[in-house]
């Protein structure tokens, strides 16, 4: 996957997880669920959209590489 | 003959505007049967009806703000004889959501006593007669008053445009839906709420590689102007039954710390062999903890009322959920003492949203006996709650960290919570409440009993 289809991907399970984000309005390196306001439930979704629509089955261990926009990109495109 | 009343949902409303029938006058309704929605400052909720029986006339038309306790419409109990129909009423208040519905262009046109001759020719009439359109209710455009072609084209447009009902509007505005590509399936096709949520871009994922514009629609932002009246009222409701709060309860305060390693380990453990959609996150488990605490204590499980303690038979858990920027509410899980955690988790996602898309019960405001806040997902440490009157105790959870810690005379790592608690000194004392934390402590160490 490249970055930006990982980006698309990130901005898709945002905007279903919690309606009315957009990834592109935030700092890419700020902390992603501080900075869309995600609770555990929000990020729950976040991470059931993403496994979905990427084919690959997140683990919680994982959950630290969603740290950020960034490092999700990078966490995404470099499988 | 039974009123249906304006419903008390929580102790902090003394009106409520309804919003929308989801009944109609001639439908046989249920006792527990969700019957109309009800604006409160907090939130749209959907009320349910107490009474079986056929539902009868309808008093208070959508859009109208009416005080607690207000009949709302008659319900004729089963078996009763036939109600005589009472025509409605609309109050004088001004209808505020009303303007916002669309004129009522589907209703069938009211029969006028003599209708007068109309002009038209006989393929415009039939044109009439094919498209539904009444012709004796068209004022003609052609010469002389003559109806033609396009003003039977215009009316059968006008009747296909559909009803919307205020609340649905509101909620397609806040939702981003387009009214026009949503059908309705009130009557004549009105458009009720439950339709345009389920219009609500459904974009289960895009295809892979898909860019997300093509699949998912941006949710609209919602309506600046109603959004800060709507907070404002919020803010009032929440600050009203906050200080009635601190001026009538006296609260006391506990707080302990709990090791969570054992949860942590077999939460982790468990969630690997699960689907992604049914993992469990931590909340779930500490919400089943203080649900069988309250269960084990019952003194704090349960209502101060004229001036002793009402104690509750089933622990109906309320949860503080965070609306975002518009304040917050704190519906109740019913019986979750008896849920398993899967089920708990499961109501826990389903009350969030609902929470969120105004879609509560009025049984969900107005049930629960204990509360529980947990902002461990903002970060901080610990919470003290004030309590919800007329409920004697609320628990808070906060943040689930890493930290060092002795166990066995050895320094470890170990996840912890902070939890405490308020509770309504005139119920209980120190001591109930030290076992209340204590019984999530012990609880908790054991998961998969939970």
């Amino acid at each position: 996957m490249t970055p930006q289809q990982a980006r698309e991907q990130i901005g898709f399970a945002v905007k279903r997880a919690a309606p009315g984000s957009d990834i592109d309005v935030i700092d890419p390196d700020a902390d992603l669920r501080e900075a869309l306001d995600l609770d555990s439930l929000d990020f729950l979704q976040f991470v059931e959209i993403l496994s979905e629509t990427s084919g690959r089955r997140i683990e919680e261990d994982d959950y630290p590489e969603l740290a950020t926009l960034n490092s999700s990109i990078h966490f995404l495109s470099a499988r | 003959m039974a009123e249906f009343l304006m419903p008390s949902l929580g102790a902090d409303m003394d009106e409520g505007t309804l919003l929308e029938w989801l009944v109609k006058p001639g439908d046989e309704v249920h006792k527990g049967d969700i019957v109309a929605v009800v604006d409160t400052a907090k939130a749209a909720v959907e009320v349910e009806c107490f009474e079986s029986g056929v539902f009868g006339s309808v008093l208070v038309e959508p859009g109208t703000t009416v005080p607690v306790g207000t009949p709302l419409a008659m319900i004729t109990p089963a078996g009763a004889a036939a109600a005589p129909v009472v025509p409605a009423v609309v109050p004088e208040a001004p209808a505020v959501a009303a303007e916002a519905a669309l004129p009522p262009v589907a209703g069938p046109p009211a029969p006028a006593p003599a209708p007068p001759r109309v002009l038209a020719p006989p393929p415009v009439r039939h044109l009439a007669r094919q498209l539904g359109v009444d012709i004796s209710q068209l004022r003609g455009t052609g010469r002389g008053g003559t109806v033609t072609h396009a003003d039977v084209e215009a009316a059968a447009a006008a009747q296909r445009r559909p009803r919307v009902s205020p609340f649905a509007r509101r909620l397609a505005g806040e939702l981003g839906v387009d009214l026009s590509i949503v059908r309705g399936t009130g009557p004549g096709g009105a458009i009720r709420a439950d339709d345009v949520r389920r219009a609500v871009p459904e974009a289960k994922a895009p295809p892979p590689e898909a860019a997300p514009e093509a699949a998912g629609r941006p949710a609209a932002p919602i309506a600046a102007e109603h959004s800060a009246e709507r907070q404002a009222a919020m803010r009032r409701a929440i600050g009203n039954l906050m200080a009635r709060s601190k001026r009538e309860i006296p609260h006391y305060y506990l707080s302990t710390t709990i090791d969570l390693e054992p949860m942590t380990q077999w939460l982790r453990a468990r969630n690997r062999e699960l689907p992604v959609a049914a993992r469990i996150v931590p909340a779930a488990m500490l919400l089943k903890a203080a649900a069988l605490a309250a269960r084990e204590v019952p003194q704090l499980n349960g209502f101060w009322l004229d001036d002793h303690f009402v104690h509750a038979e089933h622990v109906h858990l309320g949860v503080a959920i965070s609306l975002r920027d518009a304040g917050m509410v704190a519906p109740a899980i019913h019986d979750a003492d008896t849920l398993t955690v899967a089920d708990l988790m499961v109501r826990l996602r389903d009350l969030v949203t609902r929470a969120r898309t105004g879609r509560l019960r009025g049984s969900e405001m107005t049930d629960p006996t204990i509360t529980v806040t947990n902002l461990g997902d903002r970060g901080v440490e610990s919470v003290f709650g004030v309590i919800y009157p007329p409920q004697v105790a609320l628990a808070g959870f906060g943040k689930v960290t890493s930290a060092p810690c002795a166990v066995g005379g050895l320094l470890g790592v170990r996840s912890q919570v902070t939890v405490t608690l308020a509770a309504d000194h005139r119920a209980s004392d120190g001591y109930t409440g030290a076992r209340y934390l204590e019984a999530i402590a012990r609880l908790l160490q054991k998961p998969e009993e939970l």
